[in-house]
């Protein structure tokens, strides 16, 4: 068994990339040891700015012999096929044996492949890794660089220490020939260091003032920059980033503490920090206030004569940068936030939806219609934000619906005035944060301040959903413009595509409307924001302003119609326009129709990947959605997740297999009475295709759930189980159908729960393919009454397990 | 020789001055054997645009040089009131073409020249990559850090004109005012010692940036900027077709210098922005690319098996 050690000395890696690079070092090692069938032991991996390192433990000294066969062709086969066989496998004709494969005589060829020694296997292996390594960016350089094929690494490649059991594996790659020698830290150690074997590495570098291990450089920075600030009597911010990045910077970590000028603590603490970590790479520190202190702590990659001269000169650089800050921060205020607003009129959004201003002018009508619409109302918002974040927003307590109104729109229309400040030009980072802090300092109420500043909230899952009523509405607005706004234009996310974030906008406009219980209607909400796009196109296109929502959508404005577009949503069907409409509007209308089925979908697409992370079922959520007609997330949620509870229960799964085996009968049978009736969510066909106007699938449906529960007379005395079932039916359907009606879930699955029992006995005791047609008939129409009396609850046939 | 004419020059001394410090560096790169060029007799905003760095970091025949490039970045200007920024500064270029292996350790000697001692100031190479479009050219390389401040970009070029470099140059640009200001320990630009005799940076500066700050930003007629920047595009076009790909490089420069002032002078809307850069892009882009056609014969011949792609 022996150790072997590798270590590829380079310039300088940038520190984002070192993780990467070591997980490409152990993924390209084994790959070739893989290969050589030679299954390594324990794997080290180190890193530092100048090199990679990977030790490997307890490999052979040689790789085991192999006896591999070739099947051939069979006696007989024409030469050249023969030939061509010897070729493949490297062999002469006098090596084929020849043998009996089911009685036909077949020539083999068996090739040996002696073991090769390890140090052999690894002198290959090296080139070949450095040869295949995948850098996120790579470069070539040098003389050699003359010849397009020249190598390629991150930065110039300088040495290659190549070890086994203390011994050199030969090996070259561009003129770098593996040896023994490197190089310790660039300022505290002078000239080539020899490397004895693996064990002596980690300690030889130690010596020539190098941590290969960039665990421990990293708890270095952790400590030391702790320490350093408990020293001076503050608490260091800690930041994990600033850790692996300022150790991914040095090889020999040395942290200092600094103090800047307490004047520039005027500057918003979020700057300060910002300034220090993105430029400077410096950590911040906070005062026994818990307040931000004019202290930073760099970390050198030396250790210096004098710490004070380099802490010095990291404060200068610190102050320049701060007093770019602070000048921004100064002149920005000149100027109110409606001033700056004006300037979003020259930045472009994108190209199809205008400019920023154009934006802003559509999020300010929309926030302001959510609350007139009375989906953000003053208490609504933050009611279910559980204690700690209610108490938080006094302010809207009391507020009127109009100054809500009012404050909504104020707010949107300037929350996008920060971007063209100074401050967020330079730091784009703090967009609606430095919208916030300008708008207090000009005295506008904090309800608006917050709204500017959080509007942007929340970003990406697990991120802070804001609950303040007029930043809900800014919020909530300002993604579903974009959504829509983006789906208008033919611009949804595909695969791996999403460059307008519109996953991510699908998620914040979910996680909105669940966390303050917003009642609304998905699909008339998106068509409200569409209106407002489709408006600003309409109007650029041709220069007249759209009149009314019903001039897009004719058949499709107003609540009933937007549940006509959901279910129409399901089955591939286009929504048909008002018939009098010229054609081009129809045509119009069709498109849009259809791109706004699109966002719903993709909206309850988003939910069921949002909800999978709180453990709510997919496919309960698929049973709820797909009845259609349920377009409120907040309603939704609560039936699936009275749903998921009940299916949980013994009488849940009970009923659940009992609805399967329904269902099943149902099919196998062709029954087709009910089917008829009833419409289904799914499927190739469209059951519809006759009833042009989507107001008539509601009575078509309202019929058929009629139809269903009841079930028709019968014509004979039927057995106890039969007439159990039939009555637990009767009392269960219309108890279900009212408890859905009412939102009271709950009681919905309870009367469900009733018929557990009953359709279990019927189904031992009853035998539904009776010989009498009518007995028959009967049992199949109430097998589909029971099914449909489930099926007004979820589609249970959409219900795994 | 009379003892009237003998002339020994006095010791240089880059920490006390700025022309010392440029002195050093030609002294220094001298000695590794670049030419020391003068400055390029144009105004740009950078000195990689002088063509001993971009024209020649293409082809295949090496090349070393250094020098001093006045750079001008007209909305940098501060009237003279900021003590750090400038609308005229100067750089030091040095290109070294084949980049040779010990390029970092001539550059970390070249900083000693000038006084910068690394056990006792923090000297970092941080990643930053560098490119330009209106060049088409990009490289990798980083920003050297000395106490947390950036004084030098340090790249590999590895494509110039929408040529790959074959081979690679490397190119140092040191921020000379930055650096002394560090060497000298002075705080506001202005108060550099430019040499040893009593002249401060603020004394031959000063007036100037004023004057060049107003200039730029408020009085520069708009209209004859406009028509400046047509005819030196026109000009670029005409010395394209004529063969003269290094008079139509000047001409891009030129243009590219023009629409920087007109920026300055906030006559560009955010929207034409694009167009004039695409414009100058263009210009830029077009002449590398014919300069290094017209020379690839010639390359080929001295280097065979060279080729231009």
């Amino acid at each position: 068994m022996a150790d072997f050690l590798l270590e590829l000395l380079c310039e300088e890696i940038p520190a984002r990339m070192q993780a990467g690079a070591r997980a490409e070092l152990e993924k390209l090692f084994r790959r070739e040891l893989d290969a050589a069938g030679v299954g390594p032991g324990e794997l080290t991996i180190w890193s530092t700015p100048r090199r990679l390192a990977l030790i490997a433990r307890d490999l052979p000294l040689a790789t085991e012999a192999v006896s591999e066969e070739a099947k051939g062709p069979p006696e007989g086969a024409p030469d050249a096929a023969i030939d061509g066989f010897c070729r493949k496998n490297g062999v002469t004709r006098e090596q084929l044996t020849l043998r009996d494969v089911k009685g036909r005589m077949t020539w083999f060829a068996v090739i040996d492949q002696p073991g090769r020694a390890m140090a052999d296997v690894l002198a290959a292996a090296i080139p070949a890794i450095i040869r295949d390594f995948s850098w996120p960016k790579s470069m070539r350089w040098g003389a050699a660089s003359i010849a397009t094929e020249s190598s390629r690494w991150v930065r110039p490649l300088s040495g290659i220490v190549a070890l086994l059991d203390g011994e050199v594996v030969p090996c070259e790659v561009d003129g770098i020939s593996s040896g023994r020698e490197t190089f310790g830290h660039r300022f505290h150690s002078s000239g080539a260091i020899s490397i004895a074997s693996a064990d002596d590495y980690a300690a030889s570098l130690r010596a020539a003032h190098v941590i290969v291990d960039h665990e421990e450089r990293a708890a270095l920075i952790r400590e030391g920059a702790a320490r350093a600030a408990a020293d001076a009597g503050l608490t260091l911010v800690a930041d994990e980033g600033l850790v692996v990045e300022n150790a991914g910077l040095t090889e020999w970590p040395v942290p200092l503490l600094g103090r800047f000028d307490e004047a520039f603590l005027d500057v918003p603490p979020e700057v300060i920090q910002l300034t220090a970590r993105v430029n400077q790479k410096y950590f911040v520190c906070e005062g026994a206030d818990g307040k931000l202190a004019n202290a930073f702590v760099c970390t050198a990659n030396i250790a210096p004569r004098d710490p004070a001269v380099v802490v010095d000169g990291n404060r200068k650089v610190l102050a320049a940068r701060l007093s770019d800050a602070r000048f921004f921060w100064e002149q920005d205020q000149k100027t109110p936030l409606a001033v700056h607003a004006e300037k979003l009129a020259r930045i472009t959004f994108h190209e199809k939806l205008g400019t920023v201003a154009d934006k802003v002018e559509r999020v300010a009508k929309l926030a302001r219609w959510l609350v007139e619409s009375d989906i953000v109302t003053p208490a609504k918002a933050g009611v279910s934000g559980g204690d700690a974040l209610s108490s938080e927003m006094p302010a809207s307590a009391g507020m009127t619906k109009g100054v809500l109104a009012d404050m909504a729109e104020q707010a949107a229309r300037l929350c996008k005035a920060d971007l063209v400040t100074e401050m967020v030009g330079e730091f784009p980072e703090l967009q609606g944060l430095m919208g916030g802090y300008y708008a207090a300092k000009e005295g506008l109420p904090q309800e608006v301040s917050d709204a500017i500043r959080d509007h942007y909230k929340p970003v990406g899952q697990g991120d802070e959903v804001p609950t303040a009523p007029v930043t809900v509405a800014v919020s909530l607005a300002d993604k579903l413009d974009t959504l829509a706004g983006f789906f208008l234009i033919d611009e949804k996310p595909t695969g791996s595509k999403d460059p307008f974030a519109l996953r991510r906008a699908g998620i914040a406009i979910i996680s909105l409307v669940i966390r303050n219980s917003l009642n609304m209607s998905m699909a008339a909400t998106l068509m409200k924001a569409s209106f407002g796009v489709l408006d600003y196109i309409y109007y650029r296109e041709h220069d007249q302003k759209l009149s009314t929502i019903k001039d897009v959508f004719p058949l499709l404005s107003g609540p009933e119609g937007a549940i006509s577009l959901l279910k129409a949503a399901f089955p591939k069907r286009d929504v048909v326009a008002d018939p009098t409409a010229p054609p081009k509007v129809i045509q119009r209308d069709r498109e849009n129709a259809a791109r706004l089925q699109e966002m719903v979908i993709f909206l309850f697409d988003r939910l069921k990947v949002q909800q999978r992370e709180a453990g709510v079922r997919h496919d309960l959520i698929d049973a709820v959605f797909a009845l259609g007609g349920e377009d409120d997330l907040v309603r939704l949620l609560a039936r699936v997740h009275a749903l998921q509870a009940f299916v949980t229960t013994e009488d849940g799964t009970n009923l659940l297999a009992g609805y399967k085996r329904a269902a099943n009968i149902l099919k196998k049978e062709g029954w087709s009475a009910a089917e008829a009736t009833r419409i289904p969510v799914t499927g190739e066909e469209d059951p519809l295709a006759q009833v042009d106007d989507p107001g008539m699938a509601d009575i078509v449906a309202e019929q058929a759930a009629l139809r269903a529960s009841a079930v028709p007379p019968l014509s004979y005395t039927p057995e106890a189980a039969e007439k159990a079932l039939i009555d637990a039916l009767a009392v269960a359907a219309p108890r279900a159908a009212e408890a859905v009606e009412a939102e009271r879930f709950a009681d919905a699955m309870a009367a469900l729960a009733t018929l557990r029992a009953p359709i279990d006995r019927f189904f031992e005791e009853v035998t539904v393919n009776a010989q009498e047609a009518d007995k028959r008939t009967s049992r199949l129409a109430l097998l589909a009454a029971f099914r449909d009396a489930v099926h007004r609850v979820a589609d249970f046939s959409r219900i795994e397990g | 020789m009379s003892a009237d004419l003998a002339f020994a020059p006095a010791p240089r001394d880059p920490a006390r001055s700025f022309q010392d410090m440029i002195l050093t560096l030609h002294d220094f790169w001298s000695a590794q054997g670049c030419v020391i060029l003068q400055p390029y007799d144009m105004r740009m905003g950078a000195g990689t645009f002088h063509t001993a760095t971009t024209l020649r970091a293409l082809g295949p025949e090496p090349w070393n040089a250094a020098f001093v490039q006045p750079c001008r970045r007209p909305t940098d200007g501060r009237y003279g009131e900021n003590p750090n920024r400038l609308q005229h500064y100067y750089q030091y270029q040095v290109i070294l073409k084949p980049s040779p292996p010990d390029i970092q350790a001539l550059y970390l000697k070249s900083l000693a020249a000038i006084g910068i001692d690394p056990l006792a100031h923090d000297i970092r190479f941080v990643e930053d990559d560098w490119e330009s479009p209106t060049l088409g050219a990009w490289g990798l390389g980083w920003e050297v850090w000395c106490d947390g401040m950036e004084v030098t970009q340090f790249t590999y070029f590895q494509q110039m004109g929408g040529f790959d470099c074959k081979p690679v140059a490397g190119e140092l640009t040191y921020g000379l005012e930055r650096l002394a200001m560090y060497i000298q320990g002075v705080d506001n630009v202005y108060d550099l010692a430019f040499n040893t005799a009593g002249v401060s940076y603020g004394d031959v500066f000063l007036e100037n940036e004023r004057q060049m700050s107003k200039w730029n930003f408020e009085v520069a007629e708009t209209g004859a900027l406009f028509d400046l920047f047509a005819k030196a595009e026109a000009e670029c076009r005409n010395a394209l077709s004529a063969g003269v790909p290094i008079a139509a490089y000047e001409q891009a420069v030129e243009a590219s210098h023009v629409f920087n002032l007109l920026q300055a002078r906030g006559v560009i809307s955010v929207q034409e922005r694009t167009s004039y850069m695409g414009r100058v892009r263009d210009l830029a882009r077009s002449s590398c690319e014919a300069y290094a056609e017209k020379m690839a014969p010639e390359w080929q011949a001295k280097y065979p098996g060279w080729s231009l792609v």
